[in-house]
C-alpha cells in the first residue's frame, strides 16, 4: 500500500508548519512508522535546520527532479531516530524550479518507500503552495489563535476544499491563561470560525525554542511536555480517539500547560 | 488587577472582539463582499422588517454562519409588537394583491410569497413579544 501523504500548511508564515512537521514526523517514527519529511519551501529551506541535519545535505529535491541524482541519494536518514528521513529543499534555487506534476511524482515515489510522507508547505497560496499540495492525499492546517493567521487558514481551507483534500486543524501557540482571561481566542472559537475538525492543540512553550536551537526534534524526549502532546496528535492521525483535555480547566497555570492535547 | 476589574465591570474581552471581526471579514472573503457592504445589508434588512413589525433595534443580531460549503445568514430580530398595518413606504411596486393582508413576522427576507395558514403562528408570536424572527437566506 502507498503511504499517507500529508501536507502541513497554513497560508501565513511563522505559525509553526516546520515545527509541526519536524515534531510530528519524529513522533510518528518513534511510534514505529517509516516517515519521510519533505521540505517544499524551495529557496527558504529550514526543515533540515530544525531537525539538526543541515550539515549532511548533499542533494536536494530540485536535483532529484532534474535527474542529477537518485531520489534515495538525496534522502538524509536521521541518526537518532530510526525510520525518519528528510528530503531537503534547494536553498539557492528559485521557487519556480519545479512544477506541480514533477512535485507530485516525487511524492508518489516517496510514498512507495514509507508509511507517512509529511510535506512542509511554504507560506502563501501561490506556486509553492500548489506544488506542496499537488501530491498530497490529506492536509493538516496549522494556525495560531490570531486574526490574521485564522483568516489565512480560512483561505487555505477554501483551496483545499477545491481540491477535495480532507483536512484537520492544529491550533498552535495557545496560551491557556490568556484564553481564560478573554485575551485570546479559544480552541472552540477557532474551530467554530473555521468549521474544521480539530487534530491537535499545542501550547506556546519555550521548549520549542530550546529544541529548535539544538536541532533536536521533540520526539527525542518522549516524556517532555510537548512530546506527550505530539504523541497524542500522532495517535489521532493513526485513527485513535484520543480525547482533548480542556485547556481552560481552572487551576495552576503551570499545570494547565501539561493539560494540552 | 486593573484588567480584572475592567473586565468585571463589563468591558468586552479582546477575544470576543476578535471573533466578531473575523466573522465579518471571513464572510466578506467568502462572498467577495466588502465589510461595509455586509454592514449595509444588515442595516437594510432590519429596516425592512421594521416596516411590518416593531423590532427591538438595539438587540437585533444578524449573523452569518458557515454551513459546509455555503454561508447562511441568520437574523435574530426581537419583536416588540406587531404593527396594525404595514408602513406605507415601499420602494418596489407591490405584486397584485390577493395574499394575506398582513405579512407574517417570519416571512422570508428574500420576498418569497408566504404560504397560507400562518395566521395561528403569527398570533402566537404576538403573545410572546420576545420571540425572535429568524430569516434564513443563503447566497448561491
Ligand atoms: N508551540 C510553540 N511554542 C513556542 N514557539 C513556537 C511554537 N511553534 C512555533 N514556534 C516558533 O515560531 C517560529 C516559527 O515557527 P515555524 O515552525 O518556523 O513556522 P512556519 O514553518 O509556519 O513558518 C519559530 O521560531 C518557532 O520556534
Ligand atoms: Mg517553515
Amino acid at each position: 500500500m502507498s503511504a499517507r501523504r500529508i501536507v502541513i500548511t497554513s497560508g501565513k508564515g511563522g505559525v509553526g508548519k516546520t515545527t509541526t512537521t519536524a515534531n510530528l514526523g519524529a513522533v510518528l517514527a518513534k511510534r514505529g512508522h517509516r516517515v519521510i519529511l519533505v521540505d517544499a519551501d524551495i529557496g527558504l529551506r529550514n526543515l533540515d535546520l530544525v531537525l539538526g541535519v543541515e550539515k549532511r545535505i548533499v542533494f536536494d529535491i530540485v536535483e532529484v527532479v532534474e535527474g542529477r541524482c537518485q531520489l534515495r541519494q538525496a534522502l538524509i536518514k536521521d541518526k537518532r531516530i530510526e525510520n525518519l528521513s528528510i528530503l531537503p529543499a534547494a536553498q539557492t534555487r528559485d521557487k519556480t524550479a519545479i512544477g506541480e506534476l514533477q512535485f507530485a511524482q516525487v511524492i508518489e515515489q516517496l510514498g512507495e518507500m514509507c508509511d507517512y510522507v509529511l510535506i512542509d508547505c511554504p507560506a502563501g497560496i501561490e506556486h509553492g503552495f500548489r506544488n506542496a499540495i499537488a501530491g498530497a492525499s490529506e492536509a493538516i492546517v496549522v494556525t495560531t489563535p490570531e486574526v490574521s493567521a485564522i483568516r489565512d487558514a480560512d483561505r487555505v481551507i477554501g483551496k483545499l476544499h477545491e481540491r477535495s483534500l480532507p483536512l484537520r486543524l492544529i491550533i498552535n501557540r495557545i496560551r491557556p491563561e490568556m484564553v481564560r482571561s478573554g485575551d485570546m481566542l479559544s480552541v472552540d472559537d477557532v474551530t467554530d470560525i473555521l468549521s474544521a475538525e480539530l487534530l491537535g492543540i499545542v501550547p506556546d512553550d519555550e521548549e520549542v525554542i530550546d529544541t529548535t536551537n539544538k536541532g533536536e526534534p521533540i520526539g527525542l524526549q518522549v516524556e517532555s511536555r510537548l512530546g506527550i502532546i505530539y504523541d497524542k496528535i500522532a495517535r489521532r492521525l493513526e485513527g485513535d480517539l484520543v480525547p482533548f483535555t480542556q485547556l481552560s480547566t481552572p487551576g495552576f497555570f503551570g499545570r494547565l500547560f501539561r493539560k494540552a492535547g | 488587577m486593573f484588567e480584572f476589574l475592567a473586565r468585571f465591570f463589563g468591558k468586552p474581552s479582546s477575544s470576543a472582539t476578535a471573533k466578531e471581526r473575523l466573522r465579518l471579514v471571513l464572510l466578506s472573503d467568502h462572498l467577495s463582499l466588502a465589510p461595509d457592504v455586509v454592514e449595509a445589508l444588515k442595516h437594510d434588512l432590519i429596516e425592512v422588517i421594521s416596516r411590518y413589525v416593531d423590532v427591538d433595534a438595539a438587540n437585533c443580531d444578524v449573523t452569518f454562519e458557515q454551513q459546509e460549503k455555503r454561508v447562511a445568514m441568520l437574523a435574530n430580530v426581537p419583536i416588540l409588537a406587531m404593527r396594525a398595518r404595514p408602513m406605507p413606504r415601499r420602494t418596489t411596486p407591490r405584486k397584485p394583491a390577493g395574499t394575506a393582508p398582513q405579512p407574517a413576522a417570519d416571512a422570508p427576507a428574500n420576498g418569497v410569497p408566504r404560504a397560507p395558514g400562518r395566521a395561528k403562528r403569527k398570533r402566537r408570536r404576538q403573545a410572546d413579544p420576545s420571540a425572535p424572527a429568524t430569516a434564513g437566506l443563503s447566497p448561491a
